[in-house]
């Protein structure tokens, strides 16, 4: 520790002064108001539970797939871990990169891992199937409190729907 | 040294609060503009910038016009302005926040407004118009933050300051030619096509800041113990003077240019804000009276009895800062757009919303401006007793 | 006790900045990629330079409308003067500030000011000549976009990329043609009805022609092309056996405000 020298000499030879809180009352009475607001989250919502969110696969497109047929372009548990980046990777894509494969025309197929292609596209490929967004993908984007802007712009009926209604 | 903003008289708290409320107002507007978008505003597909670029165009001038004190002060040791060096500092902080603002508020997507930084494009004036004006204000508060403390302690400002000062005065200019080279590069817009477009916007931008600047002065030494001094704000007036008289002269410059040379293209505009086309002439007296009312000023301002009746030198100043603000503020932007560049006419006029969040952003300027001159004028204060 | 609040501050501050700056740096600098591959559809169509010649001797009123109500149908382009409903019915001044258009039609001495004459050919004088955005090769309102929201594909098409645009509109003031357009309000209400090939977009962002980028990587004509009737050539301007290229020999053709440099590539036979 550095000296330090003050107008009453160095630190240890401080006169002893006596401590004194002013408005000793408000500030304990802020602070506690202060303590009782910043923990709300912990306690607000004690001894509620919340439903875990439960999608719902019941569309007419999955429902008219065959048995073997019935899975999406990427495994489950992929999907649910990382269908955000995929579809900035897709968005990236189709806009934007020139990926090293790719020359003039952007690339707008996606090649999953077993060799088949889908059209990448948020309305006309993952909406086809899942065309219950309040039912799938609102159930678990509310619980966790997210909210994509996606929808502002991409609309949630996709072609092949629309052209059947 | 903040604390200084914290005590005052009930003036400078009911100034404060109204400040205060004006800004509330503005921003409750803005909130509507966030959620209609910006067709609250009078601009549209032809008029596509308006009101806000407009103001932030004048206060970019505003707040390059610091450099017309700091100059002399620091570079030549002119030892009056040693007085105002640190108002000149403040009003440049003020007037850049302002223009962040502003252009904030014109945004389609605030909420991306980070995207110049993440995705930086050199090309782009934009990019270094953001660079520019975030370093000013930078600048501006560490440089005159520390002047103004090491005055309060009588000790001399630390070493390490004085290469920031010295970079002030180039980045000063810089920040007002860069906008102007947001106008100044478009090739489809003939009215901004002019390479004197920057020496425009300096000369007007040098003769309104130093009136503002004068009259705080004069407001300052009204209210408060500190005295500006004569001699500084006589000084300060002759350079609204040649900076005016270069103004008019570029402006006449811009008028033989494109009337001797009689293309219809550039002539145009000119005909829109001067005569009106096809029966549409919002502005015309408007800029009659901006021209005619910077030429006259000009002149009487070359009257030293008139600079040196601070009455009336205070009435040229307003007058000043009305004209310039005109052909700078609305004159500029119509101008540039109007008539399109298919020589349709569609004219531009602000609507009540758009003019209360511009009452708003003024009101947060002048917030923060209240706030750091009574910090300034408080120590100041404190100095001479 | 070494250290004094002052110093404490700074210390807290600091720390601060480099804890934030930090994870920020690092989500910056190593952005998530997923390991699949996004390819071409084979029956993309490519060129090295797009470019469309418009020919005016063989347009007509009837043409040019089929060609705006494709475009527009196509990429959900709000209509703001006749609303699909009655309640949004806007003033006719108001709806001409917000119109948002990608292609539309002009007369001569609009398309091409500066050109005109007064005793001109006669069926020029009241012909509707059909107006998009040129696709310049050298674009100023790409030089002047401060996030490259609005960039140029290798194969000359001028693209907008709605994710990034911050709606600063100095595309629109650079653009000499008066070609862009911006979302004062929000479009969804005013689009009769939506074409789920393309998405619509939120208020806040420019749009413009893109040349039907993605009905080209699809491998089809753009909807204006498709529907002119042979009234719109579109091709590739380096392919010297090109339809575009063939006209381009055979006819004389202008370009709007071509002495600006910013070489435009809808060329007009006139």
């Amino acid at each position: 520790m550095a000296d330090y020298k003050n107008e009453f000499g160095v630190f240890g030879e401080r006169p002893k002064v006596e401590k004194k809180i002013f408005d000793r009352n408000k500030i304990i009475a802020g602070l506690v108001i202060f303590v009782v607001l910043i923990t709300i989250p912990l306690w607000k919502n004690l001894g509620k539970s919340v439903a875990a969110p439960t999608p719902s696969l019941d569309t007419p497109v999955i429902k008219k797939l065959a048995e073997k047929e019935k899975k999406c372009i990427m495994p489950t548990d992929w999907m649910r871990a990382n269908h955000m980046q995929m579809l900035i990777d897709w968005r990236e894509n189709v806009v934007r990169t020139a990926e090293q494969k790719v020359t003039t025309s952007r690339g707008r197929e996606f090649v999953s891992p077993d060799g088949k292609k889908y059209l990448a596209s948020l309305t006309n490929t993952c909406l086809e199937c899942h065309s219950n967004k309040a039912q799938f993908c609102d159930q678990c984007h509310n619980y966790a409190a997210v909210a994509p802007n996606c929808w502002g712009c991409h609309l949630e009926t996709g072609k092949k729907l629309a052209e059947a209604k | 040294m903040l604390e200084k903003a914290l005590v005052g008289t009930k003036r400078y708290y009911g100034l404060l609060a109204l400040l205060a409320g004006l800004f509330a107002l503005g921003f409750l507007f803005y909130l509507k503009q966030l959620h209609l978008g910006l067709s609250i505003t009078g601009m549209g597909r032809d008029v596509s910038w308006g009101f806000y670029i407009a103001q932030f165009t004048y206060l970019v001038g505003v707040a390059a016009s610091a450099v017309m004190v700091v100059l002399p002060y620091y570079l030549h040791n002119y030892k009056a302005f040693g007085r105002v060096t640190i108002l000149g500092e403040f009003l440049a902080v003020s007037a850049v926040t302002m223009c962040i603002l502003f252009i904030t508020v014109d945004l389609g997507r605030p909420d991306r407004i980070l995207n110049v930084l993440k995705y930086p494009t050199p090309n782009s004036v934009l990019f270094w118009d953001m660079v520019v004006l975030n370093g000013y204000l930078v600048l501006n508060l560490l440089i005159g933050w520390n002047v103004l403390e090491c005055e309060r302690h009588s000790v001399p400002p630390p070493k390490w300051l004085k290469p920031f000062i010295y970079l002030s005065i180039p980045w000063a200019v810089s920040i007002h030619t860069v906008t102007a080279f947001l106008y100044a590069g478009l090739p489809g817009r003939g009215y901004w096509l002019t390479a004197i477009m920057a020496p425009r916007f300096l000369a007007s931008a040098f003769c309104a800041g130093p009136a503002l600047l004068i009259l705080l002065a004069l407001l300052v030494r009204k209210y408060t113990k500190f005295d500006p001094g004569k001699e500084q704000i006589q000084t300060l007036a002759k350079i609204v003077t040649y900076a005016l008289l270069i103004n008019v002269f570029f402006f006449f410059c811009e008028v033989f240019t494109v009337f001797y040379s009689q293309i219809p293209d550039h002539m145009l505009h000119f005909q829109y804000l001067f005569a009106g086309i096809g029966g549409k002439g919002r502005l015309v007296p408007f800029m009659w009276f901006a021209i005619g009312g910077m030429t006259l000023t000009a002149l009487f301002l070359v009257n030293p009895k008139l600079r040196k009746n601070e009455t009336t030198l205070a009435a040229l100043c307003g007058l000043v800062i009305i004209t310039t603000y005109i052909d700078k503020g609305l004159g500029l932007i119509s101008g540039g757009f109007i008539p399109n560049p298919l020589e349709q006419v569609t004219e531009y006029w602000p609507t009540v919303p758009e003019a209360i969040i511009t009452l708003g952003v003024w009101a947060m300027g002048f917030l923060i401006l209240t706030v750091l001159y009574k910090v300034a004028v408080s120590i100041k204060e404190e100095i001479k007793s | 006790m070494g250290i004094d609040r002052r110093e404490f501050i700074r210390i807290a501050g600091l720390s601060t900045l480099l804890g934030l700056g930090g994870k920020g740096a690092f989500e910056l600098l190593m952005p998530g990629r997923v390991d699949a591959e996004i390819v071409p559809k084979p029956e993309a169509r490519k060129a090295k330079r797009w470019a469309m010649v418009v020919n005016q001797k063989k347009m007509d009123e009837h043409t040019a409308k089929k060609c705006i109500a494709a475009c527009h149908r196509v990429h959900n382009v709000p209509n703001f003067t006749n609303p699909p409903n009655d309640k949004l019915e806007l003033d006719p001044a108001v709806a001409n500030r917000y119109q948002i258009k990608w292609i539309w039609t002009d007369h001569f001495h609009n398309a091409f000011p500066g050109e005109e004459q007064k005793y001109p050919q006669e069926h020029l004088a009241h012909m509707n000549f059909l107006l998009l955005c040129n696709q310049c090769n050298n674009p100023p309102c790409v030089r002047v976009c401060p996030t490259k929201a609005t960039f140029q594909r290798e194969d000359g098409i001028v693209m907008m990329d709605m994710h990034r645009c911050i709606g600063c509109r100095f595309c629109m003031a650079g653009c000499p043609f008066g070609s862009r357009s911006f979302n004062w309000k929000d479009p969804r209400p005013y689009i009769k009805e939506t074409y789920p090939g393309y998405p619509t977009r939120e208020i806040g962002v420019v749009e413009k022609c893109n040349f039907c980028a993605e009905r080209l990587a699809q491998g089809l004509q753009p909807a204006c092309v498709e529907v002119s009737g042979g009234t719109l050539i579109f091709g590739d301007l380096e392919d010297e056996k090109s339809q575009v290229r063939e006209y381009l020999r055979k006819y004389f053709t202008i370009r709007r405000k071509a002495h600006l440099g910013t070489n435009p590539q809808v060329y007009y036979i006139v």
